[in-house]
């Protein structure tokens, strides 16, 4: 299934443009939180996303599955825009998945219900197969011994893992991390990066909220840096790193590096 | 106790509050210093005093003889003796039912089921029930082993939703047989509800006022949180209003307005099913409310990462949120299905014979002037009894599914 979805956009050939954005804007209430946001992302491409507090980075990517709407400007997310459309929204939320900071796994079922859920109720999947997919999931994320925990007994880095595995599981187009690694204690950072690396290495579409400057350096092949709700610059990494254009995004870089 | 206390010579070594540890729970709780003792004494030597008193009437004063004269009608109210055997087929499939929902949900013979067979058992031993009426008992707790044993051989996938199937069958086998079927010749007379009294009505109003009722409100409370502002505020209106005004008058109310609601040439319902309606429609709001207080206390992010699957608003209420809300209000929607069995007895005031109603009249009978300290008794008993069962099930049933804890 994955092996198939990857061929098909290898076909297309780099030039699709997956996602979209143009002129976005978004406001709560007087307050705009982003202002003519302009992105347009390859499918297969790793883009992340940098910026002090408060930029609105977190809004700018949950509006790319409506977890906020925004009010002006176009977002076309794989050929299908951005509406009031709940039939649009629906499809675009089952080809996108979304790993939050605080990880939102489902504490009343087990690792593995938290994983099939979606697969049987939107995808109509068989439960056996579900169950095997998700297993298969779970290898590829390393813990499958949890399978039939709950995720209380889980530690932070094995949750965002399995946060990981169930948005994998409705097999998805385009991957947004939000923050993925804020909430972990420093021990368990490197294992969820890892399965982060590898999904790119497979030729996911990745839209990541990070801190992570190593990561950003080593998976990202483009990164944008957002400053007061603005996208304020858009390059390589080699190009953040060794000649970044704006004041901003250089002060920004030295107190983080 | 995990000391080396191996052989008795070193026991006799210890302390004597560690020797026993009756001795040691009892100087650290109750006798820890010289005002805590004399508490300890006073509050023994009061509950001596009342314990007396009270055994003493209970064994030499009280006139017991109302109880047995007058049993039946305090368990079925003025149900036809002649019919009472459906009651009794009732009680059998109950048991039955019980014994293979519980191999079908929890599947082994565990703790709380050794409480559940215990139960006929322990009601054989109440002195006041018939000879005839504890081999009805013992029936019943057969028919439970036999469901139990009959269930492990079923050939079922699904056991949850047989579980779920075996339940509506008895309920409707159980409505049949109560209300009968028609033909005043026919195996099975009708019984007209208004017969239906004492304990059996106490116990049906509670039991279909909470069925009906919790759906109910489970609704009004996702319709207060609706974005349709006309779903919404009919919601509120609706609970606002009916917890602004006491049951009593709901019960009037029931009885001589109910009709007026319903279309023209439809059949007159019958007193004891408008009382069911007051009380049902009662129940929702607190109901709706109580959910509500669930529903708050479920993260925002649940429902973002509910939507961010792709769940729709209607399967992410299903699986994900409702059951987290629900599970986070056990405790207060039981102790309020607790209030609403002992609320039952107000339908007393609007001319039904409920447990309390039936009462009243043994107690204005000239035959029994004088027993009312008996009857309430009994009464008080009897509704404590099933009371304290609910909420001790309440209590398995949080620790089974773990509530408080995440
Ligand atoms: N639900 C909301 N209501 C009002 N203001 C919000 C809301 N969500 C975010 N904001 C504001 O929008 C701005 C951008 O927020 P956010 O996207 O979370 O920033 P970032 O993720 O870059 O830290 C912040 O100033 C924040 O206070
Ligand atoms: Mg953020």
């Amino acid at each position: 299934m994955a092996e198939n979805d990857t061929a098909e956009m290898a076909d297309n050939g780099t030039a699709e443009e997956i996602i979209i954005c143009q002129d976005v804007c978004k406001w709560f209430g007087d307050f705009q939180a982003l202002k003519d946001c302009n992105l347009r992302v390859q499918a297969q491409e790793v883009v992340v996303i940098i910026g002090p507090s408060g930029s609105g980075k977190s809004t700018f990517i949950r509006c790319i599955n409506r977890l906020e709407e925004h009010q002006a400007g176009d977002i076309i997310v794989d050929g299908i825009p951005l509406t009031r459309d709940v039939r649009n929204i629906e499809q675009i939320r089952s080809e996108t998945g979304m790993v939050f900071q605080q990880f939102n796994l489902f504490p009343h079922l087990t690792v593995l219900e938290n994983i099939t859920l979606a697969p049987i109720h939107v995808r109509k999947m068989r439960k056996d197969e579900a169950r095997d997919t998700a297993m298969g999931l779970l290898n590829r994320v390393g813990i499958p011994e949890q399978a039939d925990k709950y995720p209380g007994q889980l530690s932070g880095g094995q949750q965002q893992r399995v946060a990981i595995a169930r948005s994998l599981a409705m097999s998805p187009k385009i991957m947004l991390f939000d923050e993925p690694t804020s909430a972990l204690d420093p021990e368990m950072i490197k294992e969820v990066l890892d399965v982060m690396q590898e999904l790119a290495e497979t030729g996911m579409t990745m839209l990541v909220v990070t801190h992570e400057m190593g990561f950003a350096r080593e998976v990202a092949h483009r990164i944008v840096f957002m400053d007061g709700g603005e996208i304020m610059e858009v390059g390589t990494p080699e190009h953040f790193f060794t000649n970044a254009q704006h004041e901003r995004t250089k002060l920004f870089l030295s107190q983080i590096l | 106790m995990t000391t080396a206390a191996g052989t008795p010579s070193d026991r006799s070594v210890l302390p004597i509050t560690e020797r026993y540890p009756l001795v040691g729970w009892l100087r650290r709780n109750l006798f820890s210093d010289v005002f805590n003792s004399l508490l300890t004494l006073a509050a023994l030597a009061f509950i001596i005093v009342i314990a007396r008193i009270f055994l003493r009437w209970v064994f030499f004063t009280a006139e017991w003889g109302v109880i047995p004269a007058n049993f039946n009608l305090l368990m079925r109210g003025q149900y036809p003796a002649a019919e009472a055997w459906r009651l009794w087929l009732v009680i059998y499939l109950l048991g039955a039912v019980v014994g293979i929902c519980w191999k079908l949900i929890v599947g082994q013979f565990s703790g709380a089921a050794r409480v559940l067979i215990a139960i006929p058992f322990v009601l054989m031993l109440i002195p006041f029930f018939s000879m005839g009426s504890r081999l009805n008992l013992l029936i019943t707790a057969v028919a439970s082993g036999a469901g139990f044993f009959i269930a492990g051989y079923l050939p079922i996938q699904r056991r949850g939703r047989a579980a779920a199937y075996f339940l509506i069958a008895y309920l409707v086998v159980m409505l049949v047989l109560l209300r009968g079927l028609p033909g005043e010749e026919g195996p099975m007379p009708p019984v007209q509800p208004i017969l239906w009294g004492g304990l059996l009505l106490s116990l049906l109003l509670a039991f279909f006022g909470i069925t009906l009722s919790f759906p109910l409100g489970v609704l009004l409370a996702l319709g207060r949180q609706s974005k349709l502002p006309a779903v919404r505020i009919m919601s509120v209106i609706y609970i606002e209003f009916i917890r602004g005004v006491p049951l009593i008058s709901l019960l009037f109310m029931g009885q001589v307005m109910l009709q007026l609601f319903l279309p023209d040439g439809f059949p007159l319902v019958d007193r004891v099913l408008r009382a069911l309606v007051a009380i049902t429609l009662f129940s929702a709001a607190y109901t709706a409310e109580n959910v509500r207080g669930g529903l708050q206390s479920i993260p925002r992010g649940q429902y973002e990462a509910a939507q961010a699957v792709g769940l729709s608003a209607y399967q992410s209420t299903i699986h994900i949120i409702m059951p987290q809300a629900l599970r986070a209000v056990i405790p207060v929607l039981v102790g309020q299905f607790i209030s609403l069995f002992k609320d039952t007895t107000l339908v007393a005031l609007v001319g039904i014979f409920d447990l309390l109603g039936i009462a009243r009249t043994i107690i204005s009978n000239p035959d029994w002037l004088g027993t009312q300290q008996e009857v309430f008794i009994v009464v008080a008993v009897l509704f404590w009894i099933f009371s304290y069962t609910m909420s001790y099930a309440s209590r398995r049933l949080e620790r089974r599914l773990g509530v408080g804890e995440r």
